[in-house]
């Protein structure tokens, strides 16, 4: 956390309301999102009690599990959330678009859309891929077949878990990491896990103060917990009673009390989701209202890129992922993660000046006055040839601790990057000389006003610029090191070995 | 601990070194683990692997994890060596310095196969990683403990065999993404290198080199039964060898008998009265800057194997270690204004750039001083380990009263996972033992 955001933390405590940590939405979000609500059984991994979906706030459909402890009613759960996911899905890969050839990529096509699903929070998001793992696998055929549309599911919740963990992706967004990003609460980030809570300091009800909306929205009886986990209390003193129902006139063959019951059951789950339901399109709402940052269209093209991609690979091969990665899959995951950290950082900074700001109190951005500048500077490089490298000196207050080996970014000059040449240090203030890398022209044509001029005021932060994907040996060329390469089971579940 | 050491320190370091090599020139295992305690001749050992493998006519390849240890290790090799043709291997965004340009011997270039006149070639991984082609017999691989093991998949092919030198107790590589997904799997890609070779390969022969050059005896034992309680060393010198004498007298006042104790005993405590702080604690980083101009306004000699006639203790022999990169902002700001003359010439730095560092006398920043709580970061036993390990005379501690407390606070609560190794030491453990040690060379401010 930086000095700012904790600060905006305590400016939110003190006037009792949230304070924005950013002045556009990093995100995209999609015109049909679909959000999904799960609930689970208490001391039962993976095992979904209700949920409610839909793709607007208007149209939802509830999904129950009346014994949730029945494998065939929790099949029957999953199979028609499977439908309702796998339709939704289908109708994003309705239209798509030709991008042309850039570089070293050929033509390729584009899904016009794709899947945005929201969750309530983290918990939630990592339930459902804890329910795309558990469905994944599950057979089509033999004596213990279930309906395809549940594996099918399995692959796509798996598909949406793992590249939420992609900063700056789209597909699988949890709204209070999402508010969290744009908003400073008076409270803690583990109570900011808590949907109505959080949201009751950034858009309190009118009469009340954060904190009143909050302490009502910590309340389990007027703000049922938004999951996966239930309530206990709802657990014991409702949902229990109504179950144990069920099952009495589930054995005594009862149609009509087996009905009534089921309805009874609906009944409450549906209570326990609705107050959820709708905070959860209030958020969406709320972040609806923000500007959307440039770079995060390029971002979400990046997420349906990936979509098409595995649309296309599940009509090609189509079996689930490995249960782990292996070796070799996992380095590049998680160079790939890395890689789309340092670049999403980078953009934010660019973008948003509330996040610039913050990067210069740890020192990671400086901004200031130009005192000097030298546009027409030349140096001779190694062959003798002549090269223009202008200067300039920017005086800041900021601590600067960025090496001399960064590339620097300013927001106000997009094409330029400089690198520090040096930092003389007089007192409380840095001049900071830096030397145009990029953007300047060449000695014959200079580019016009690619050097700030004296006076004006600019911003500098770390530019991690563009590094290629490190090239990872094929995982059947996986290096004795690391266990050699992995065997390769017949069913396709690239399934890890342990040595 | 284990049995009584028996020979001279000398003897028994070439003991070591000797099994090393000669379990290089037997066929055999594909890689030879060393691990190191501080200042152990870690760079020694590879500058002497790699000349007997040139002289023995096998080509080989060290991989470094910076360029300042690549140009330190070419140095050392051709300063052995000045016949041996040497190729330092470089990123084409760097520029090596003129004076590796101008060891003897060197040839400098960005691709590998303008070096085939060279015996050793000598890059650091992230260079090694993109050479796609050439296999080379052997490979050392230094600080191999803070190569990343997504590394060691690029490099792999590059060679058959690999020495794998490093030290355990410093700091872990790091990553900035955080996931749980690959907590326990044996080739999870946030470990370091040897773990993860040593998971599949779990029978490969492991050395320890059992002197520590760099340490003083009044330092070895406490540092070896904190942070490598099952692998144990002593230092190469006797206790007196090393003497650290003031040539003014001391006043009355806390900063001189911090410092004559450091002087005596080879360690110090400067402890701040007991408060809770923001991070760059000013009191902490001015307490620091004081110590330092001090120590150099007394004139401080400092007598060892080295210099049996005394030595003067520059600027430049005195390093300040700090834990977060605003702390060292401060202390070098601090220093500026109290001691203008040496503020250029002291080290001042985080635990993570001072690895592999070495000074006759360090000062460092409790990373507990002043602090609420002690997170997983903060008690990390590499980080402590790395700050008491750089000196060859004394460790001066500045610490707010106060940290016994904290660790009595916030016992360890890591979750025990699956599949991971438990790692030893523990920091929290490490933490206590050198408390307990330091407690005896207390100096109230």
């Amino acid at each position: 956390m930086t000095l700012l955001a904790t600060l905006a933390r305590l400016q939110a405590a003190a006037a009792d309301r949230a304070v924005p940590l950013s002045r556009v939405r990093h995100r995209h979000l999609a015109s049909t999102p679909l959000v999904i609500i799960p609930l689970t059984l208490a001391g039962h991994p993976a095992t979904p009690v209700a949920a409610m979906i839909g793709t607007a706030r208007g149209s939802r459909q509830l999904l129950t599990v009346l014994q949730p402890r029945n494998h065939e009613l929790r099949l029957r759960f999953l199979t028609r959330l499977a439908q309702t996911v796998l339709q939704y899905i289908a109708g994003r890969q309705q239209s798509a678009e030709t991008v042309p050839a850039y570089k070293t990529q050929p033509e390729r096509r584009r899904y016009a859309q794709a899947p945005q699903v929201i969750v309530p929070n983290q918990a939630s998001r990592d339930y459902l891929g804890l329910l795309g793992r558990s469905a994944r696998f599950l057979p089509t055929d033999g004596p213990y077949a279930v309906d395809p549309a549940v594996p099918a599911v399995g692959k796509w919740l798996t598909f949406l878990a793992d590249n939420s963990s992609q900063p700056g992706s789209a597909l699988l967004a949890d709204l209070t990491s999402f508010l969290a990003e744009h908003w400073a609460t008076g409270q803690s980030p583990l109570e900011d896990a808590n949907l109505a809570a959080q949201l009751a300091w950034i858009d309190p009800p009118p009469g009340l103060s954060g904190l009143q909306a909050a302490l009502v929205a910590e309340d389990p009886l007027r703000c049922p917990p938004a999951g996966p986990a239930t309530d206990p209390g709802f657990d014991q003193a409702v949902l229990w009673p109504l179950v144990q129902t069920y099952d009495r006139y589930t054995t005594a063959r009862s149609d009509a009390g087996i009905k009534r019951a089921a309805a009874e059951i609906e009944s409450a789950l549906r209570g326990q989701l609705e107050p959820t339901w709708d905070a959860a399109w209030n958020a969406i709402a709320l972040l609806q209202a923000l500007p959307e940052a440039p770079s995060a269209g390029r971002r979400w093209a990046e997420d349906r890129d990936l979509f098409t991609r595995y649309s296309t690979y599940l009509v090609d091969d189509g079996r689930p992922q490995p249960r782990r990665d292996s070796a070799v899959a996992a380095a590049s995951r998680l160079g790939r993660l890395e890689r789309a950290q340092a670049a999403y950082d980078a953009q934010r900074a660019l973008e948003d000046p509330y996040i610039l700001a913050g990067l210069r109190t740890i020192g990671e951005a400086f901004a200031g006055q130009v005192v000097s500048t030298d546009p027409s500077r030349t140096v001779r490089s190694g062959t003798g040839r002549l090269l223009l490298r202008p200067r300039f000196t920017v005086r800041t207050a900021d601590p600067v601790r960025i090496g001399t080996e960064q590339t620097l970014a300013c927001p106000s000059y997009p094409k330029l990057k400089a690198t520090i040449a040096e930092v003389t240090r007089s007192g409380d203030s840095a001049d900071v000389i830096l030397e145009v890398a990029a953007g300047m022209g060449t000695v014959a044509r200079p580019a016009p006003d690619a050097v700030p001029l004296v006076g004006e005021q600019v911003s500098c932060t770390i530019d991690p610029g563009y590094w290629a994907p490190r090239p990872f040996p094929t995982a059947d060329q996986t290096p004795w090191t690391h266990g050699g390469p992995p065997p390769r089971p017949a069913t396709g579940l690239t399934q890890e070995l342990r040595p | 601990m284990t049995t009584p050491n028996e020979g001279s320190p000398a003897a028994e370091a070439e003991r070591v070194s000797a099994a090393v090599l000669s379990g290089m020139s037997t066929p055999g295992q594909r890689g030879i683990i060393v691990d190191s305690p501080p200042g152990a001749g870690k760079s020694t050992l590879v500058v002497r692997a790699a000349t007997s493998l040139a002289s023995a006519g096998e080509r080989c390849i060290i991989v470094a994890q910076t360029n300042n240890q690549v140009n330190d290790l070419t140095a050392r090799l051709a300063e052995s060596d000045p016949q041996l043709p040497l190729g330092r291997l470089t990123g084409t965004d760097y520029n090596v310095p003129p004076a590796v340009r101008a060891l003897p011997g060197v040839q400098v270039s960005d691709k590998t196969d303008r070096l085939t006149a060279a015996a050793v070639i000598i890059a650091t991984a992230a260079k090694w990683a993109t050479v796609r082609d050439g296999t080379w017999p052997w490979a050392i691989l230094d600080e191999a403990y803070q190569m990343r093991s997504d590394m060691l998949l690029l490099v792999a092919d590059r060679f058959e065999r690999g020495l794998f030198v490093g030290d355990p107790g410093q700091l872990d590589p790091f990553s900035v993404i955080e996931s749980p997904r690959w907590i326990g799997l044996p080739h999870d890609p946030t470990q370091n290198a040897i773990t993860v070779m040593q998971a599949y390969n779990p029978g490969l022969p492991l050395h320890r080199l059992p002197v520590s050059w760099r340490l003083p005896a009044s330092a070895a034992g406490i540092i070896s039964n904190a942070f490598y309680p099952f692998s144990s060393f002593r230092a190469g010198t006797e206790h007196g060898t090393r003497r650290l004498e003031f040539t003014a007298a001391g006043m009355r006042g806390a900063v001189d008998a911090t410092l004559d104790t450091a002087a005596r005993t080879g360690w110090a405590q400067y402890e701040l009265p007991a408060r809770h702080t923001v991070r760059t604690d000013a009191e902490a980083a001015d307490a620091a800057a004081a110590l330092a101009a001090r120590l150099i306004s007394r004139g401080a000699v400092a007598t060892c194997e080295r210099n049996p006639g005394g030595k003067q203790v520059g600027p430049t022999d005195i390093a300040i270690g700090v834990t977060h990169r605003d702390q060292a902002d401060q202390v070098r700001q601090a220093l500026a204004r109290s001691a203008p003359g040496i503020a250029a010439q002291v080290r001042v730095d985080t635990a993570n750039r001072l690895q592999g560092a070495e000074y006759e006398v360090t000062i460092i920043l409790h990373p507990l001083s002043g602090r609420h709580d002690a997170t997983a970061f903060h008690l990390e036993a590499g980080r402590l380990c790395v700050l008491a390990s750089r000196h060859r005379h004394a460790c001066i501690v500045v610490a707010r009263a106060g940290i016994a407390e904290l660790l009595d606070a916030y016992p360890p609560n890591e979750p025990v996972r699956p599949g991971v190794r438990a790692k030893f030491p523990d920091g929290w453990e490490a933490n206590q033992s050198l408390l307990a040690h330091l407690s005896e060379h207390k100096v109230r401010a």
